[in-house]
């Protein structure tokens, strides 16, 4: 399957352009420090970073509504972040203190508000389709024209949850978006050593969904595929798998090495000429729809947002011991 | 009052909630057009269609997935299981999500959704289909465990699970299901966590749930006619949240406790009773407690052989001679 | 090693004991704690444990024979160990002759599965000094003041369980303290009851006795008792449960009639413990009711039933014949209407209970036809003088004949 030609910049647009340019910038220097929070021992457990994925969830998020339900998988600072999540309540989370959005009791795999209806990175590969679904039931029950959105890695296409949920989805018509970041790798094994059918749009066939491929290198790209499937949703209830062809420019987490035994330096170094930040920042330059002073003035706003979520974290309050016995019953 | 079947009381817990609550929906296999393998769902998909008695595909991690999606934001459900054993497959979703939601989200997402459907063995329907797996689910902080023994404490309890905002798992059995009792005409509710003194004795606490408060009934009867023992039954009701202060002033007044169970002795629901009960009334003991459990093996196909397996009066009896040094 | 058998001293009076039946046989393995034997004293029929380990190689004193206290009777050996320098030590006689090993102990009982396994028979169990007892009975025995290695256990591996706490009683010389009360004064004698005691002595017997006699209007009394046991079928109170409590009370009373001789002192009870003289099939027992005094009539009703039921099956423990303040015989249930009772050393009276008769009795001038009830005192005048005796009467008799008095 080729991918489809990269979409033609429309001057009017200039203001979302370069929004969506400042959210994945966002994200890329939210999560370069926060690998240097893991490195220096102030982030615990695993921390799976989203670099070289970031036009992946901004460009979706850019496409939904607020009362659209987002759930991620366990790779999910970004779609938290491109969610409307602060870099200050995210970093809190990861930092695991009381002022965290989940209270400092999920961490990096399990952020949540609920009031923006994030609702969760979930940290079992596949485990969080089924529940995609279900909030896609939820919204056919009631009426609704909303769409709930699930990220999964492509890793977890192989997984009878996907199946079941697809089948499902498809059987009962529900206004569900099914969002696969194919970044190539399941922690260390490619796609070709782990599935039979390398298209993953192409698992869609199966239960007669519509599905499309994606460069999702390409932010405007996701944002129009996106934009279609949710149209889809909500008009005609709907539901629509997406393929995203990206690429993580980290390890699997911070206790993998950036390239390991499975994937080799050259293959990465040819992969970064793709990265999403630097050819939409170099589209929108060549349109002139962006100047470098203007680029240097959101470098520097996302900087400083990251740093003082960085400072806020540090001086935020451990959990209240007694938070250990709260939130399991209600 | 009415005399109605444990089934029937069933029936009537879903269609009055239905009734009282829109967000309430019945999910699972064959539970509306065939009107439920058991036909505790009969004729609710007549009244309430499609949208709220919905048939699904024999794909347990799906639904029950779907049950805690939904749940997620705001409805109801009622996850059928056909049984128990078949809720194996969708283990992830009921401890890996349900059971964690409202913790790792640090209190912000709820999950008011209830597992229903038969467990334990029944009749000759061999390993697979035979299993008492209540330990499972009890063991999870976060999931709620009821297993109700009478028509009554199965309609109040039901109606309480559907009404509590988190995941219940609410185990039935196929053996139950014909078992006739009182409820009364007007509505009722039944808390859980709450056990029930079913019968008042001096000389042994039989601690049972489900299908053993039978098997304690019967085996009361024998040893009051024929040992001049006055055993007291405490049915739990609900496994999780236990109610110790019931089974330990039991035991304050009676010194000897015996468990009866249906699932396997290892790890089982009497092992957590045990420890409760000798921490709290060490000194009200006069013999180490007993347990009577299904027998450690999987449960055979072969009428006598499974006949074995089961906790039976006899061998309660022959435990509150043990306890009772007679 | 080898484990000599001997005949104990099971009650504090037996000097011979008659074996009525072993029930471990030679060959048998026994640990110890195990009952070898049961064995007849001049009270009850007690059992004979194993002090040691092994098996039962030798009966020396079969089913049915007499053997004098400290006598071999039995060895426990190991299974190959030479056994041969044992030999009978004291006067064994009667019996059958040695009895064959059993062909086979009846089957034991197969236990439940989830049963503790019993301890197998060469393991320590109650050999290694440790007195093994449930938490239950160990709250029981404290609360009580019992000494728990005063018990024999009868739970699996010889456990002390609720029922041997319960049938035990405490030891007379520890007797359940009564808050803020000292369980019993001792008193010097002076030189006058020094001289007392030796005349009295000389002029009659070891105890000298003398008795004192009144008739007591018993109307009240039955209708009392009528009007309780219509409240409560089962409570079945008898005339001699409520002589039991308003002798008590009396006791309670009147120390002076609570008391032992004690050859150089007298010993005054703050307790009342009353012993009730039980006829059985070849004498007589006297169970005692402990704390009669603090007891309530349904209580003493109960105790007093259980007692005698198991002193005329012999079952009585020795701590439960022992250590009374107080005697009371009572023959009204064979038409007794007055007699003497012999009192009981080294307690310093018995009342001894006649038979309640209607008769004429001139009231204020009039004849009238009242029940009535002739007690007599024996009482040992070493300690009680005709006129103490006769007060403690008093208010028995005034008690009984205004049953509310028990309470006031």
């Amino acid at each position: 399957m080729s991918l489809p030609l990269p979409v033609q910049l429309d001057a009017e647009r200039g203001d979302f352009y370069r929004r969506l340019l400042h959210d994945m910038l966002r994200i890329r220097h939210f999560e370069e420090r926060a690998g240097e929070a893991y490195a220096q021992g102030k982030i615990g457990g695993f921390c799976h970073l989203y670099i070289g994925q970031e036009a992946v969830a901004v460009g979706a998020m850019a496409a939904l509504r607020e009362d659209d339900y987002v759930m991620s998988s366990y790779r999910e600072h970004g779609q938290a972040l491109a969610r409307g999540l602060t870099s200050r309540e995210v970093m809190a989370e990861l930092f695991g203190k009381a002022t965290g959005c989940s209270k400092g009791k999920g961490g990096s795999m399990h952020l949540f508000n609920a009031s923006q209806n994030f609702l969760g990175g979930h940290a079992i590969v596949g485990g969080h389709i089924p529940l995609v679904t279900g909030a896609a039931f939820a919204i056919k029950y009631r009426g609704t024209d909303q769409v709930s959105v699930g990220f999964f890695g492509e890793a977890a296409v192989n997984n009878g949850a996907f199946h079941e949920s697809l089948n499902m989805a498809a059987l009962w018509t529900l206004p569900a978006l099914y969002i696969c970041e194919n970044n190539r790798y399941g922690m260390g094994t490619a796609l070709e050593r782990a599935a039979a059918v390398w298209d993953i749009a192409h698992r869609a066939c199966s239960y007669d969904m519509a599905a499309e491929t994606v460069d999702g290198m390409d932010v405007l790209a996701v944002f129009e595929a996106t934009e279609r499937a949710v149209q889809r949703a909500r008009e005609q209830q709907l539901p629509t798998l997406l393929e995203m062809r990206t690429y993580r420019f980290m390890g699997h987490s911070m206790s993998d090495p950036i390239h390991g035994h499975y994937r080799t330096k050259e293959e990465i170094e040819e992969q970064r000429a793709r990265d999403p930040i630097v050819t939409f920042r170099a589209q929108l330059q060549t349109e002139r729809l962006l100047s470098a002073e203007e680029f240097d003035a959101m470098d520097d706003d996302v900087k400083a947002e990251v740093e003082d979520a960085l400072e806020f974290a540090e001086q935020s309050p451990d959990p209240d011991p007694e938070a250990v016995w709260t939130d399991i019953y209600r | 009052m009415a005399t109605v079947t444990y089934r029937e009381a069933l029936n009537q817990a879903l269609r009055e909630e239905m009734e009282r609550d829109p967000d309430v929906f019945l999910m699972g296999e064959e539970v509306g057009v065939y009107q439920g393998a058991y036909k505790v769902s009969r004729g609710l998909m007549d009244t309430f269609g499609e949208r709220r008695v919905v048939d699904t595909p024999i794909t347990e991690l799906g639904f029950t997935g779907v049950g805690v999606g939904a749940a997620m934001v705001g409805l109801r459900p009622v996850i059928e299981f056909m049984t128990f054993n078949f809720a194996l497959l969708a283990l992830d979703q009921i401890v890996n999500s349900a059971a964690k939601m409202l913790y790792m989200s640090g209190g912000q997402v709820p999950v008011p959704i209830v597992f229903r459907g038969p467990s334990g063995a029944a009749l000759q329907l061999a390993a697979q289909h035979s299993q008492a797996l209540e330990a499972w689910f009890a063991h999870v902080p976060g999931l709620k465990v009821v297993a109700p023994a009478t028509p009554y404490d199965a309609k109040g309890l039901l109606k309480a699970s559907i009404r509590d905002d988190n995941p219940v798992v609410f185990l039935e059995g196929e053996m139950m299901y014909n078992a006739k009792g009182e409820i009364p005409e007007e509505e009722y509710v039944i808390p859980l966590g709450q056990a029930e003194v079913k019968r008042e004795g001096s000389d042994v606490s039989l601690v049972c749930y489900a299908k053993s408060l039978a098997v304690a009934h019967k085996a009361a009867d024998i040893l009051e006619r024929d040992h001049g023992v006055a055993a007291e039954i405490i049915d739990l009701r609900t496994i999780r949240p236990l109610d110790v202060d019931t089974i330990v002033t039991s035991v304050n007044k009676t010194n000897r406790c015996v468990v009866i169970e249906e699932n396997w002795p290892f790890c089982g629901v009497g092992a957590q009773i045990v420890d409760e009960v000798q921490r709290r009334a060490f000194d009200a003991l006069d013999a180490p407690i007993t347990r009577v459990t299904q027998l450690d093996v999987p449960v055979p196909y072969n009428k006598q052989l499974e006949k074995l397996t089961k906790p039976t009066p006899a061998r309660v009896i022959e435990a509150v001679q043990h306890v009772t040094y007679a | 090693m080898a484990t000599k058998v001997f005949m104990e001293a099971l009650s504090p009076t037996m000097e011979e004991g008659r074996v009525t039946s072993w029930l471990k046989h030679e060959g048998d393995p026994v640990t110890a704690g195990d009952v070898l034997a049961e064995v007849e004293t001049d009270k009850a029929i007690m059992e004979l444990q194993a002090r040691g380990n092994g098996v039962l190689r030798k009966i020396f004193a079969p089913d049915g024979a007499t053997a004098d206290v400290g006598s071999l009777i039995a060895v426990i050996a190991d299974p190959d160990e030479d056994i041969s320098s044992f030999q009978p030590t004291g006067a064994a006689g009667g019996g059958a002759g040695a009895a064959p090993p059993a062909a086979a102990a009846e089957a034991p009982l197969a236990a439940p599965p989830e049963a503790e396994p019993a301890p197998p028979p060469q393991a320590k169990a109650a050999g290694d000094g440790r007195t093994k007892s449930s938490p239950l009975a160990r709250r029981l025995a404290q609360e009580r003041g019992i000494n728990l290695a005063t018990l024999t256990g009868s739970g699996p591996g010889g456990r002390i369980v609720k029922r041997d706490v319960e049938a035990a009683r405490p030891a007379p010389a520890a007797p359940v303290a009564m808050p803020g009360a000292v369980g019993y004064e001792d008193v010097e004698l002076t030189q006058v009851r020094k001289t007392i005691a030796k005349r009295l002595v000389q002029s009659i017997g070891p105890i000298p006795h003398f008795f004192l006699t009144r008739e007591i209007d018993m109307e009240r009394v039955w209708d009392a008792r009528q009007s309780l046991n219509s409240l409560d079928q089962e409570a079945r109170i008898s005339f001699n449960d409520i002589i039991v409590k308003v002798v008590a009370e009396a006791l309670r009373q009147h120390r002076a009639c609570n008391a032992w001789w004690q050859d150089d002192h007298i010993r005054y009870f703050n307790e009342v413990h009353i012993g009730m003289a039980v006829a059985i099939d070849d004498g007589l027992i006297t169970p005692v009711i402990r704390n009669a005094h603090v007891k309530s009539l349904r209580d003493i009703a109960a105790e007093t039933r259980e007692l005698a039921a198991r002193a005329r099956e012999r079952k009585l423990a020795p701590e439960e014949y022992t250590g009374s303040t107080f005697s009371i015989s009572n023959l009204g249930m064979f038409d007794i209407d007055e007699f003497t009772a012999v009192i009981n050393p080294p307690e310093a009276g018995i009342l001894a209970v006649g038979g309640i008769t209607a008769k004429p009795v001139v009231e204020d001038g009039e004849i009238s036809v009242r029940r009535r009830m002739r007690v007599t005192m024996s009482c040992d005048h070493r300690v009680i003088d005709g006129a103490t005796g006769a007060r403690f009467l008093q208010t028995v008799a005034r008690m009984l004949e205004n049953p509310l008095a028990i309470v006031w």
